[in-house]
């Protein structure tokens, strides 16, 4: 039997506008991440709405990352390590959608994003890999 | 002696939830996704579960942070719904059948599964929008649970052949529990989406419909498929189809297809879902 499932994981960097979120990353984020999984309750997320900065000074995160949750920039949250499923309580906690906060990296606006998947989507024609560009 | 029965495959989308909670399965935009699960509804009635074996995957509600298991089992007696950022959902406490899952636990680590047990955990949307799309709006779920949760976010997962043969091993652990119990196994998650980056909305109608069209008579296909090509052809969060792969292999050779459907979009994903009738 052919070993297929294996690869090397550098191929992971070969999607393009995809961000894997490997071994690393999990730790370079874990008190982003600790701090998005605070606001799974509502005296925590009353606490961050009365004075944003003062509760993210309560966790080990860096300035960098802190400065990017104040901003609501899940770009560069993901760049910095973050991964949806925790940075969506950030959404959450704001009441936007969940279509919302993945719209806003999208280069789309809500609505145009909307629109999109209300036609079926984005193609993956042309997005599968930056070095087959297919 | 325990038996798997059926399964049902479906993704469990936080926003179809919502659209329960708040009543919404009529509206213009949620109508046709809810249609497709009028079958299992009634299908349901009378094929109701002791026991639902429900796969999943934790959206960081309760792992992932501190501990992120590829294989986790749920070990308390009961689990209460997270609240994922928005208060917990409306719905009944899950309540586990501990025999049966502490007899899996321990047949799974001696067919080499090395499966991590969680005495202690909520369940968030992954496991209980299935429930509500098949159950409804009960005061009760009418069966028991256990909730088996997959590592998909944190790569390198574990892979569709790994998959495969935990299914294959979860179909021997039932078999071997002395009590008559009929038990389901669901598989959820998929279908194709992309939550992050400016590929996100990805769907790929083509891979989703082939995946549905294989997995009932010709899953073998399915099984070689590689954790790169599902990202490549179904977005970072597609891979959650793997779960389905632990449904079909656990229901053994022949299955009767009773049910399918697929429609674009709920909120950022691909809806697709199954119902499967073991003949083996």
């Amino acid at each position: 039997m052919p070993r297929t499932r294996l690869y090397s994981l550098d191929e992971l960097d070969d999607i393009p506008g995809t961000k894997v979120f490997r071994a690393l990353e999990s730790r370079q984020a874990y008190h982003l991440h600790k701090f998005c999984m605070s606001l799974m309750s509502e005296d925590n997320r009353a606490a961050f709405r009365a004075d944003e900065r003062a509760y993210l000074d309560r966790y080990k995160m860096t300035e960098e990352q802190k400065q990017a949750v104040l901003a609501r920039d899940l770009t560069k949250l993901i760049e910095l390590g973050g991964n949806m499923y925790f940075l969506v309580k950030i959404a959450s906690t704001d009441g936007w959608s969940a279509q919302k906060a993945v719209s806003s990296m999208s280069g789309m606006s809500a609505e145009e994003y909307a629109q999109m998947m209300k036609d079926g989507g984005r193609s993956p024609e042309g997005l599968r890999s930056k070095k087959d560009q297919n | 002696m325990a038996r798997i029965s059926a399964g049902i495959a479906t993704s469990h989308v936080p926003a179809i939830g919502a659209a329960i909670d708040n009543g919404r399965t009529r509206d213009e935009y949620w109508a046709p996704v809810f249609e497709g699960y009028e079958f299992v509804k009634e299908w349901v009635k009378d094929n109701t579960p002791d026991v639902v074996i429900l796969v999943y995957n934790d959206h960081a509600s309760a792992l992932m942070l501190d501990i992120v298991p590829t294989f986790a089992l749920g070990f308390a007696e009961e689990f209460l719904p997270a609240d994922e950022g928005w208060g917990r959902r409306p719905v009944p406490t899950v309540h586990n059948h501990l025999e049966l899952a502490a007899h899996i636990a321990e047949q799974l680590v001696i067919d080499e599964f090395d499966i991590t047990l969680i005495n202690e955990m909520d369940v968030d949307h992954g496991l209980t929008v299935p429930l509500s799309l098949v159950f409804g709006q009960p005061e009760e779920w009418p069966c028991k649970v256990i909730p088996l949760a997959v590592n998909v976010t944190q790569f390198p997962t574990p892979s569709g052949e790994r998959c495969w043969k935990l299914g294959e091993a979860l179909r021997n652990a039932v078999k071997t529990f002395p009590e008559d119990l009929n038990v389901q196994v669901w598989g959820t998650g998929g279908m194709s989406h992309q939550l992050q980056g400016t590929r996100a909305g990805l769907i790929n109608a083509e891979f989703d419909q082939r995946f549905i069209d294989l997995l009932a008579h010709e899953p073998e296909e399915l099984k070689y498929i590689t954790r790169i090509e599902y990202l490549r052809e179904t977005g970072t969060e597609g891979i959650e189809l793997i779960m389905w792969l632990i449904m079909r292999a656990a229901l053994g050779y022949g299955v009767e297809e009773k049910h399918r459907f697929y429609r674009v979009p709920a909120s950022n994903t691909a809806v697709g879902h199954v119902v499967y009738e073991a003949r083996s």
